[in-house]
C-alpha cells in the first residue's frame, strides 16, 4: 500500500492572464509552495504569455474595468490613465511589503527552482518565438507535455 | 511543549521550533537538522549563523532578502536545505519561523 498521507508534493499553476493582480497571485502561490519544500511549475497560456515575454513583462496592469473590488466604478475605470494610476498605486504598495516585481520574481523564482513552461498553441497564436521569452523560461511545451509533468503522487492544479 | 533533543529538555512550538534561544547550542542544531535530514557542513553552519544574527538584530527574514545579503544566493540556499530553506534553516537555528510569504 501507498503511504501516501495526502500531503501536497507538487504545484502544477496555469497562468492564463496578464493583469498583474493574476501574476502576482500565480507567483507568489509558486515561490510559496518551494519556500514549504512543494515543487513548483507554472504554464503560462493565452494572455499569461506576456507575464514573460522579455518586452512585456514591465508593462503589466492592474485591471481597472470589470473588477468590483477596486471600488471604482466601470466607467470611470474605463479612462484613459486609469489602469496606469491604479498600477502605479498598487506597485507602491507592492514595495512597501518588499514585493519583488516582474522580472526579479521570476529570476527568484528560477534560483528557487520553479519550472516555467510557455504554452505552445498560444506561442503559435501570438506569433512569439522562445528568444522573445524570457531567459528563464524552461521550455516551450503542448498541454499533453504539461500534464505528464504532474504525474507524482500529490500534484495539485491550479487555473489562474 | 517540551521536547528531548540531543539528550537535552528543550521548550518548542507544535512545530518544533524552539521557544528560547537560550536554550540552543550547536549539539541542538544538529540534531534538529538530522531530524530534517540535513547533513550539517561548514557552509551550512555560516548560513545558520548569519540568520541567527539577523534575527537578533530584528531584520525580517524572507528568500528575496536573504538572496541580496551576500551572504548567499538563493540557488546555494535551496541546494542547502531543499526540502525548505527559510523553514528548515530557521528551526535549526533555535529562532521563529518566519511569517513571510516571499
Amino acid at each position: 500500500m501507498s503511504e501516501y498521507n495526502g500531503e501536497i508534493k507538487k504545484m502544477l499553476i496555469i497562468l492564463s492572464k496578464a493583469t498583474l493582480e493574476n501574476v502576482y497571485a500565480a507567483f507568489v502561490l509558486a515561490n510559496g509552495a518551494r519556500m514549504e519544500g512543494i515543487e513548483a511549475e507554472i504554464f503560462f497560456t493565452f494572455f499569461g504569455l506576456e507575464a514573460i515575454h522579455s518586452k512585456k513583462l514591465e508593462h503589466l496592469h492592474v485591471a481597472t474595468v470589470g473588477n468590483p473590488a477596486m471600488h471604482m466604478p466601470t466607467m470611470l475605470g474605463g479612462l484613459p490613465g486609469m489602469e496606469a494610476l491604479a498600477t502605479s498605486m498598487m506597485k507602491k504598495e507592492m514595495e512597501k511589503i518588499d514585493m519583488p516585481d516582474i522580472h526579479e520574481f521570476l529570476d527568484i523564482m528560477v534560483a528557487s527552482g520553479v519550472k516555467l513552461w510557455a504554452c505552445r498553441l498560444a506561442m503559435d497564436m501570438f506569433h512569439y518565438k522562445k528568444e522573445d521569452m524570457y531567459e528563464g523560461l524552461s521550455d516551450v511545451i503542448t498541454v499533453g507535455d504539461f500534464y505528464k509533468q504532474g504525474s507524482v503522487l500529490g500534484t495539485h492544479m491550479l487555473f489562474i | 511543549m517540551e521536547k528531548e533533543i540531543a539528550g537535552k529538555k528543550i521548550n518548542v512550538n507544535e512545530e518544533g521550533y524552539l521557544l528560547d534561544f537560550n536554550q540552543w547550542d550547536e549539539s541542538i542544531g544538529e540534531a534538529i537538522a538530522k531530524e530534517n535530514n540535513v547533513e550539517m557542513t561548514p557552509r551550512h553552519w555560516e548560513v545558520v549563523k548569519f540568520l541567527q544574527g539577523e534575527h537578533k538584530n530584528n531584520v525580517p527574514l524572507s528568500i528575496r532578502k536573504i538572496g541580496k545579503s551576500n551572504v548567499i544566493d538563493i540557488k546555494e540556499f535551496y541546494a542547502l536545505f531543499p526540502q525548505g530553506p527559510l523553514k528548515i534553516s530557521t528551526k535549526i537555528a533555535g529562532i521563529p519561523k518566519p511569517a513571510s510569504c516571499l
